[in-house]
């Protein structure tokens, strides 16, 4: 077959290239370069090898910090991802409530990172908060500015009220996908609701709840806003995740070789980690 | 499970339904009035359209839907607000539902062990189901990695499987099926019905399906049973012009027809008819006759011929006469006549409907 040679189509595609270019590989080369020189301004640059990298990747803040990061994580996915599939399983399939149902649960969704972190924040005060008098009422020592393990409650709640809803939305859209013949011929087959969910539900969740997990995974992970707002990391480092000390590294004490060197790592634990679950959760599904 | 209990006459009286919640007129009902008897044993088919009620009928029949009004008897127990579970029945749907994540094995055993049936008995009648359906050397593989008709085998063999049941309903079973397997599957469910000797009640909107594995047909149409018979009742005395029409290939010919001085005629000539005639004179009277009783009669009446489809052992002739055209099939040894055609009914096949409904 003949094929036409037209040099033209390449017009098409520069656009495409040169915005790719501009938002995503010229800033990352730019880290690239801070990643591996010194700097003290004036565009005087050393060359310095991998030295960031090994002293971040040798720094007890480091690990600290990436310790707290998959702990935070690990908690949100442990309790979003069931209490998702709960709340899905208990929204009615069909009638006037579906709509209210659907809105409510989007609510959380559509405020802003800041504003939930600023509400969460004046929410749990201990003083002047509604959540933070009430528990200081009952009786029990509250004050998330002070107590480490307030102050990651409250965070891990936050996180939970903001984004359960979004495990929600995804594992409802899967259940209203599964056939009626499933459950009936559940019915017939005399089978326990308890063995609809495991053997019928759950499995064809299974997709939907990939892409949940990983989405929650992602952004958990480079929670930044939210947390900042509420805690600034504190009291002391105990809520700094992964990205507020980035920020910290690189605007509070301007240590732009180190930054770009932790950025790096940072990207590739994510990449990493998203390829290891997705294999993890994937597997066995093509035969 | 008292083995005695097994296998009922199933009777349906006076069930209507309807998905709406208020039900007002006719036209909300997807089924209308329906009262049927399955005996115990027989071999039915549910022909019909699509639309037309048959899967709302089989699901009021394993309780899947409770009916708005009538009531459900197997024997002369009372079922209609018995669960699905208790009522011992197997339904088999239109398209293959497995368990994925188990395996062949699993999936056939899943009834038995929901019923808490003892795992010696569970394995001896699964590795039975499985030679019944050619499933014996997948019986360790994963149910989610079958083709469609290994599914739908999965699907048939979970009602199978069980010795509990009354019935065994297949709701349209081999639509999926690819056309050489379709026979294979029809072939051995009937074999299973003769060898088991369970109900089975098979739905279809295909004619040659149900006419091959029933020993009794219902036809439904819009909400409605027009008729139970044989395959040949079916063919020979249309209780209703839809069955004629719908059974059959072509269908009946269906032609407007006058009553005048006692006797009915079709375009001004007088027929001898099997039915007698209609009493109220307001009803729309049609007479009905299948292309196979139609035949060239130099004493019939004048018809002019419009088409004539050649398909080896016969013929399907198309004819006018007036403003009605009717077919009929002709043997391929006779002369079809070049001039002046004459055309009769054959008056023991010849029947009057009167609003689609045969005088008799």
């Amino acid at each position: 077959m003949h094929k036409t040679v037209n040099q033209k189509a390449w017009l098409f595609v520069v656009p495409v290239v040169g915005l790719v270019a501009f938002n995503a590989l010229i800033p990352l080369m730019t880290v690239v370069n801070y990643s591996v020189q010194e700097t003290f301004g004036d565009n005087v640059f050393f060359w310095e090898g991998v030295k960031w990298f090994e002293q971040v990747l040798n720094s007890d803040r480091f690990h600290d910090s990436f310790l707290r990061q998959l702990a935070f994580t690990g908690m949100i996915l442990v309790i979003e991802v069931p209490l998702g599939i709960v709340v899905a399983l208990s929204m009615p399939r069909k009638g006037p409530w579906v709509s209210v149902c659907l809105v409510l649960m989007a609510l959380p969704l559509l405020i802003p990172w800041n504003v939930v972190g600023a509400m969460w924040n004046i929410f749990a005060l201990p003083d002047t908060g509604l959540l933070g008098r009430m528990i200081n009422g009952l009786g029990i020592e509250y004050n998330f500015t002070q107590q480490p393990v307030a102050a990651w409650l409250t965070t891990v709640l936050m996180d939970v009220w903001h984004w359960t809803s979004l495990v929600v939305l995804l594992a409802y859209a899967g259940l209203c996908s599964i056939p009626d013949a499933y459950y009936q011929a559940a019915k017939i087959d005399g089978a326990s609701s308890w063995a609809v969910f495991w053997r019928i539900q759950l499995p064809k969740l299974k997709r939907v709840l990939t892409i949940a997990i990983l989405l929650r995974f992602m952004d958990s992970f480079m929670i930044y806003t939210e947390p900042f707002v509420l805690t600034g990391g504190g009291p002391g480092n105990t809520t700094t995740f992964l990205s507020i000390d980035l920020v910290k590294i690189a605007l509070g004490q301007f240590d732009l070789g180190p930054a770009a060197a932790m950025s790096l790592i940072y990207f590739l634990i994510v990449l990493l980690l998203c390829w290891v679950f997705y294999t993890l959760m994937m597997r066995g599904e093509e035969q | 499970m008292p083995e005695e209990q097994n296998m009922a006459k199933i009777t349906l009286q006076n069930i209507k339904h309807s998905y709406l919640r208020q039900p007002v007129e006719s036209q909300d009902y997807a089924l209308k009035e329906v009262d049927a008897v399955w005996s115990n044993g027989g071999a039915y088919a549910l022909l019909g359209p699509s639309g037309c009620g048959k899967t709302t009928l089989l699901n009021i029949i394993s309780g899947l839907l409770t009916p708005s009004e009538g009531r459900v008897f197997f024997d002369d127990n009372d079922v209609t607000d018995i669960p699905t579970i208790e009522r011992r029945i197997a339904q088999i749907f239109q398209f293959p539902v497995v368990y994925d994540t188990m395996t062949v094995f699993d999936n056939l055993a899943f009834p038995l062990r929901n019923r808490g049936v003892a795992e010696d008995k569970v394995k001896l009648r699964v590795n039975e189901v499985a030679v019944m359906l050619d499933l014996e050397d997948s019986l360790k593989r994963r149910a989610s990695g079958l083709t469609a008709d290994g599914k739908q085998k999965i699907s048939l063999g979970r009602g199978l499987v069980r010795e509990d049941v009354n019935v065994i309903m297949f709701d349209e079973p081999l639509t999926v099926i690819d056309p050489h397997l379709k026979w294979l599957l029809r072939s051995k469910l009937k074999e299973l019905h003769q060898q088991l000797g369970i109900t089975m009640i098979y739905v279809t909107h295909d004619q040659t399906e149900a006419l091959t594995f029933a020993d009794r047909v219902l036809v439904m149409y819009d909400g409605t049973v027009v008729q139970v018979g044989t395959p040949v009742d079916l063919f020979e005395r249309p209780g209703h012009t839809f069955v004629g029409h719908f059974i059959g290939s072509p269908g009946m010919n269906i032609l407007p027809c006058e009553i005048r001085d006692g006797a009915a005629s079709f375009a001004g000539n007088v027929l001898q008819t099997a039915s007698p005639l209609p009493t109220a004179d307001n009803e729309r009277v049609e007479v009905g006759v299948r292309p196979e009783f139609v035949r060239f009669d130099d004493s019939g009446f004048a018809v002019e011929i419009v088409k004539i489809d050649d398909l080896g052992r016969y013929k399907i002739v198309v004819v006018r006469c007036n403003d009605s055209t009717l077919k009929m099939i002709v043997d391929e040894d006779i002369r079809i006549p070049s001039e002046s055609p004459r055309i009769s009914f054959d008056p023991e096949y010849t029947r009057l409907y009167t609003d689609g409904w045969v005088v008799e």
